[in-house]
């Protein structure tokens, strides 16, 4: 009799037929591409609009720095006073007006007073892009008259990037760092994500078989372990396959939009963005794409992925089964709060953990010993793992870990056992500890 | 006739509480046992040992002289009283799900569920769902998948609550014939008027202990106290009255007759025959009613727990 199988393939199906779990896995993602959708367009019809700067230099300083662009013109007005270029702004309807003016100092001070006129308060990127524009003006005019050759200057500078390689001979740069950060964030918050919407669904469906009265009729064929497990490895199954379908119709569907639209995030004119293309102009631009790639295949990709799935597997039945425990414990929904609480904390406390610790410092002191402890170790180790962690720790770290998780699953069908059984009142922790013995 | 089911000097705790206290029972294979008792005598808990969702402290349950194993779930069929269906699952594909968790394949419990769905006319219920139908018609369904292994001792706790008279007779006639083939059946109710029509043993529990077993005709025979009740016509009632209370022991017996008599119980002493009553009796009156006051369950059940 193969009573485990039975129950997945039931918990299984039931949750995938169920309507509310079809439309979620349907239509969460598609609102998802809208959202993004809606917003890259906005902001896109934002950028793209075309707008005039006019710039009324008094100085005679900066006449050379202001090149028009896609999406901005820069008007230079000269014999103009500035109350009618301030007029004139108004009249045209155009963005702004900038207003250069000699400091009172002597012109060698190169001392400048500048202002911006404009019917609304400008946008931060367009102040800041105009103020960078004149501090490198101004900079470049002060080092002249001191007798600084520019063209020295330019040739004197360097980029320096710092090697980093451990004693076991492994390297890695700043970039790496950053990638194996987001591997691991990814890989974390994805566990701690399934585990609460699952969870929930886990505890859910336990107390309907309560409410519902069936759960007497079923453990008179199968053992409340059975049913426990088959639970949560159906549950589960549903929400990978939910996940899989998630990824498919999120990548479809976002490159339909992207291609109907023409969206490209990386084409979006921002000021920023010009900013960030004179950089990428850059010769070492190519160096640094390639280095990229060298960090992304020297990653331990093995070690990450076999981990990744042992440290998912394991914290996920760790909170599960606890999730079924609180399903059992309870008559209905409201009652669970109390239970809650004592489950989320190590899971929030894990996920601070990994942004806040692993970020400076993947193999400090807390890192590590949160990497250890069975409640917070699933994401707090898998965010470390990128940055390379000693197999051994890893190890101890997942035997600490299948110990746990065998101890919860243990105590989760004893509470299960009797608390499936019992309907009224709401327990105390004083009584789920009486259970046990039970 | 061999016991097909023996509890021998079952216990068992629930923390500080005594939920069942050294019980043994036994039940005869092909008969119907009534477990009796009033709320929290432990009957739930024994059927749920029997059931092995609970263990025993201590104390041993055999079927058919084998100790109990998980392989027994496909022996027995267990319809609790707290019962219920998943609510959003179809009617077939859960009793379909239900009857292979007992065993049964998925071809054979289909054959079978399509038999008793039609012997009950519900087969067109196949397709809904459970929260389209109403409670009785649920139990209907339960009933079908407790019994539809066939298995060779059937529990029942508090079968007919929530059924209509009709559906209750329905289902008490399933019983029966299921007996007639053979079966076992551990019957736990309140209802006292069905322990009579049903049961051939009973075991009433109360706090826990067993108060009393064994059949119910040799418990009626142990319970019954050589009382009659009697209507008699007569000219002058009292004077009737007084002439035998000085012979027997007399109480008011409440009866329905038609006519204007004395209605009295008799109850005889140890030495006299209802025959010498009889006798003594037309004598003195005409005798319009005379039978022998046998215990009801229902006066058992009250008598032994009021005495426990």
């Amino acid at each position: 009799m193969n009573h485990l199988g039975l129950i997945i393939k039931r918990e299984y199906l039931t949750k995938v037929k169920n309507k509310s779990f079809l439309i979620m896995t349907i239509l969460s993602p598609l609102i998802m591409i809208a959202l993004i959708a809606v917003v890259a367009y906005l902001s896109q019809l934002n950028n793209n609009k075309q707008r005039t700067i006019n710039i009324l230099d008094e100085s005679g300083l900066v006449q050379d720095i202001f090149k028009s662009t896609e999406n901005t013109t820069y008007n230079m007005l000269t014999n103009i006073s500035l109350d009618e270029a301030i007029n004139d702004v108004q009249e045209n309807d155009e963005y702004g007006l900038l207003h250069i003016s000699k400091g009172d100092g002597p012109i060698t001070d190169y001392d400048l007073k500048t202002k911006f006129y404009s019917e609304d308060s400008p946008s931060l990127s367009i102040i800041s892009s105009l103020e960078n524009r004149l501090e490198r003006r101004i900079e470049d005019l002060k080092l002249q008259s001191v007798g600084v050759d520019l063209e020295k200057i330019k040739a004197s500078q360097t980029d320096v990037n710092i090697a980093q390689e451990s004693f076991s001979g492994e390297t890695s740069s700043k970039i790496g760092n950053v990638m194996k950060l987001a591997f691991g964030g990814i890989a974390g918050y994805l566990l701690f994500m399934f585990i609460i919407i699952y969870g929930n669904m886990i505890m859910r469906s336990v107390i309907e078989e309560k409410t519902s009265r069936i759960i007497e009729i079923i453990i008179s064929s199968v053992k409340p372990v059975q049913l426990m497990l088959g639970k949560i490895i159906g549950t589960s199954l549903a929400g990978i396959t939910q996940f899989v379908i998630w990824v498919i119709l999120g990548g479809l569907a976002f490159s339909l939009v992207s291609s109907i639209f023409g969206i490209d995030m990386s084409q979006m004119q921002t000021p920023q963005q010009e900013m960030v293309e004179q950089a990428m102009s850059d010769p070492d631009a190519n160096v640094k794409v390639q280095m990229l790639f060298n960090e992304l295949t020297s990653l331990p990709i093995a070690n990450l992925l076999i981990m990744f799935v042992l440290f998912f597997i394991g914290g996920y039945l760790l909170y599960s089964s606890l999730y079924a425990a609180i399903g059992a414990a309870v008559d209905n929904e409201t009652d669970t709060q109390q239970f809650m609480l004592p489950i989320l904390m190590p899971l929030i406390l894990a996920v601070y953990v990994g942004v806040f610790t692993v970020i400076e410092d993947p193999h400090g002191t807390v890192s590590t010993v949160f990497s250890f402890i069975p409640f917070t170790s699933p994401v707090v180790m898998l965010m470390r793992i990128p940055f390379g962690v000693p197999i051994w720790q890893q190890l101890v770290s997942l035997g600490l870990l299948i110990g746990t998780f065998t101890f919860t699953v243990w105590f989760a069908a004893k509470i299960y056992r009797v608390g499936i059984l019992m309907y009224g009142k709401k327990p105390t922790y004083k009584e789920l500890f009486k259970w046990l013995k039970y | 006739m061999k016991d097909l089911l023996i509890a021998d000097s079952v216990s068992k705790k629930f923390g500080n509480f005594t939920a069942l206290n050294n019980v043994s029972i036994a039940v005869p294979e092909g008969s119907i046992f009534g477990l009796l008792g009033p709320n929290g005598a432990g009957k739930t808990t024994l059927i749920r040992i029997i059931n092995q969702i609970t263990m025993p402290d201590t104390g041993t349950v055999t079927l058919d002289g084998e100790l109990l194993k998980p392989h027994h779930i496909k022996d027995i069929g267990y319809l609790p009283e707290e019962r219920g269906l998943y609510k959003s699952m179809k009617v077939g594909e859960q009793a379909v799900y239900l009857a292979q968790l007992k065993g049964l394949s998925h071809t054979e419990a289909k054959k079978r569920l399509k038999y008793w769905f039609d012997r009950l006319e519900i087969g067109d219920w196949w397709n809904k769902k459970i929260q389209e139908l109403s409670k009785g018609m649920a139990q209907k369904i339960q009933f079908i998948v407790t019994v539809l292994h066939e298995p060779k001792l059937l529990i029942f706790d508090e079968p007919f609550s929530g059924f209509d008279p009709i559906n209750a007779n329905l289902i008490k006639d399933e019983i029966l014939r299921l007996r007639e083939e053979g079966a076992t059946v551990i019957f736990s109710t309140h209802r006292m008027e069905s322990v009579e029509e049903l049961c051939d043993n009973i075991a009433l529990l109360n706090l826990a202990n067993k108060i009393l077993d064994g059949k119910l005709m040799d418990i009626k025979r142990e319970y019954k106290s050589n009382t009659y009740e009697v209507g008699l016509n007569t000219g002058n009632k009292e004077e009737l009255k007084k002439q035998l209370e000085q012979k027997f022991e007399i109480s008011k017996a409440n009866f329905r007759t038609v006519g204007d008599e004395l209605k009295l119980n008799i109850k005889l002493n140890g030495s006299d025959s209802p025959n010498q009553l009889l006798s003594y009796l037309t004598n003195k009156a005409e005798v319009s009613h005379f039978v022998e006051l046998i215990p009801s369950a229902n006066d058992i059940f009250i008598q032994a727990v009021k005495k426990n």
